[in-house]
């Protein structure tokens, strides 16, 4: 068995007597890309906060690998307007920030003419790349990526994944990601996770995205979005799971092949 | 004229920090919190008559209590932190009257106290204060990492290992300590004043936070210096003209950013 970097066994977390995460576990090993998918309020961002201990949860427990390097970018960081901050000053604040590592980094991701640049003033895809660039300044050995092609076009996601996807082998590092797009994300993920308070399915992309249980959670939740899909399911999948989770929800329709390519989107909150 | 030059003094030493704590209150939107420490400084004197120590050490134990309370409170979710910062400061202040009312047989100058009597400061007090501001100057170098790291971002910052919590007691235990220092010189109503207008003005030029801490101890100096010759000259309260000039250095920063389109980062 490999060595986990961190492992999340029976998570249980509720906010304000809502349900947020019931019985979830959650592994990560060293050179592998984990994506955890699922709609709004399925408690991917409550998970993440707990892998990352800036949550704690109710029950379950969190084990890291002891002197585990962690490196972090945050869905959007909002700058003080009135805090003028370059992107050098700001990449600087990493912790064990040593001068010499900045030159190497920047050239990786192609910031290079932006270190003089205001923080405030960048593109989506800038933004990304020097929030990037600070979560590799920690050396990490675990990268946790919060859904870090929010606001790029298809193209730039694409360019995004693709880098994270080189990262993860010249790292070789673990990464654990969010994000709403299966479809994009596909090429550059070992293993999904699709999250609905549980686990809902588990396993490599081509796998989940034709699981039944993936299929109704996406299907139900966006059907506009998945016009070119006309996949159909009986079974229910409303009900709320106990941690266990093996009970059956009656006989599976068989799977029609697709009509389309799947292209799951979420509508913008 | 040698007691404006202790004046003089004292106010440029308490520019040197209040220039980058006015920043990291700008940027951390803790205007209204400065306030509300400050509110509290009466009720530290009270103490300190009641128990008879030092006043000033009173008005920094208060106000460090007060911000603890603060930090307490606002963890619950009912009443919105504008609110609980309004209630607090006016209270403290209120509490402040009441119980010097009730303690009596002391004499204090509450004007001064108010709204600050830099010309009663003396030789004494420049030296203690060029003391605590050595202190809290080596401090703010020390942990400035820290305490912009958190600014920018406070959950990254955690993750990252920067002892959040207690870089965040830091900034507060050094407001208090600010504002107990300057109390003496502007007065409790005018304090935030003296720390946010130099602050704000020191934005429209300022290119990193390094500089903005910088021109706003600058801009600081030149309030100072103007209000207090302006005082003297014009017989005006003096915190209150160096409030007043700060102010209208802080309408020319403005409107120089305005012409000069470019400064405005």
């Amino acid at each position: 068995m490999r060595d986990y970097l961190l492992q999340l066994q029976d998570i249980h977390f509720a906010r304000n007597q809502r349900s947020i995460l019931q019985g979830v576990a959650l592994d990560i090993y060293q050179g592998e890309i984990v994506t955890l998918i699922g709609p709004n309020g399925a408690g991917k961002s409550s998970l993440l906060k707990i892998a990352l201990g800036l949550q704690k949860p109710d029950s379950g427990s969190v084990v890291r690998r002891p002197g585990l390097r962690i490196g972090y970018m945050p869905q959007k960081l909002q700058i003080p307007e009135t805090l003028p901050l370059c992107v050098r000053d700001f990449l600087a604040l990493a912790r064990d920030y040593k001068p010499a590592q900045l030159p190497a980094v920047a050239r990786r991701l192609s910031i290079e003419h932006l270190l003089d640049s205001q923080f405030s003033r960048l593109s989506g895809g800038e933004h990304q790349r020097v929030l990037l660039a600070r979560a590799l300044l920690a050396s990490p050995q675990l990268l946790v990526l919060d859904e870090p092609v929010q606001g790029l076009d298809v193209g730039g996601q694409a360019e995004l994944y693709g880098l994270i996807g080189e990262l993860k082998s010249e790292l070789n590092a673990g990464i654990l990601m969010v994000s709403h797009d299966l479809h994009l994300v596909m090429a550059a993920t070992d293993r999904v996770i699709c999250l609905n308070q549980h686990v809902c399915c588990e396993g490599h992309p081509s796998h989940v995205s034709q699981d039944p249980s993936y299929l109704k959670l996406f299907g139900r939740q966006m059907p506009a979005q998945l016009a070119p899909y006309t996949h159909h399911h009986d079974h229910e999948h409303d009900h709320i799971h106990g941690p266990d989770c093996q009970h059956q929800h009656g006989p599976l329709a068989p799977l029609k092949p697709h009509s389309g390519p799947l292209i799951i989107k979420e509508p913008k909150a | 004229m040698m007691f404006l030059l202790d004046a003089l003094l004292a106010g440029w030493i308490l520019s040197l920090v209040s220039g980058p704590l006015g920043s990291f209150l700008v940027w951390r939107r803790m205007a209204y919190f400065g306030d509300t420490l400050a509110h509290s400084a009466l009720l530290g004197i009270t103490f300190g008559l009641l128990l008879d120590i030092n006043l000033n050490l009173a008005v920094v134990l208060c106000a460090v209590m007060l911000a603890l309370i603060l930090l307490a409170l606002q963890k619950q979710q009912f009443i919105p932190s504008d609110t609980l910062l309004g209630i607090m400061a006016h209270t403290s202040l209120a509490t402040g009257l009441v119980a010097l009312a009730l303690v009596g047989n002391v004499r204090i100058d509450l004007n001064g106290y108010l709204f600050g009597d830099l010309l009663a400061v003396e030789r004494r007090d420049v030296y203690l204060l060029a003391g605590a501001a050595a202190l809290m100057l080596a401090l703010i170098l020390r942990y400035w990492r820290g305490l912009l790291a958190i600014t920018v971002n406070e959950e990254l910052a955690r993750v990252e290992g920067y002892p959040v919590e207690r870089l965040r007691l830091l900034l507060m235990v050094l407001v208090a300590l600010l504002i107990a220092g300057a109390m003496k010189i502007v007065g409790v109503l005018l304090i935030t004043a003296l720390l946010i207008i130099p602050a704000a003005s020191a934005r429209a030029w300022a290119n990193s936070p390094a500089r903005m801490a910088l021109h706003a101890s600058l801009l600081s100096m030149l309030s100072v210096l103007l209000g207090l010759s302006g005082s003297y000259w014009l017989d005006t309260p003096a915190g209150a003209s160096i409030v007043v000039v700060a102010a209208l250095l802080f309408v020319f920063s403005q409107l120089s950013a305005r012409l000069v389109p470019s400064a405005m980062q």
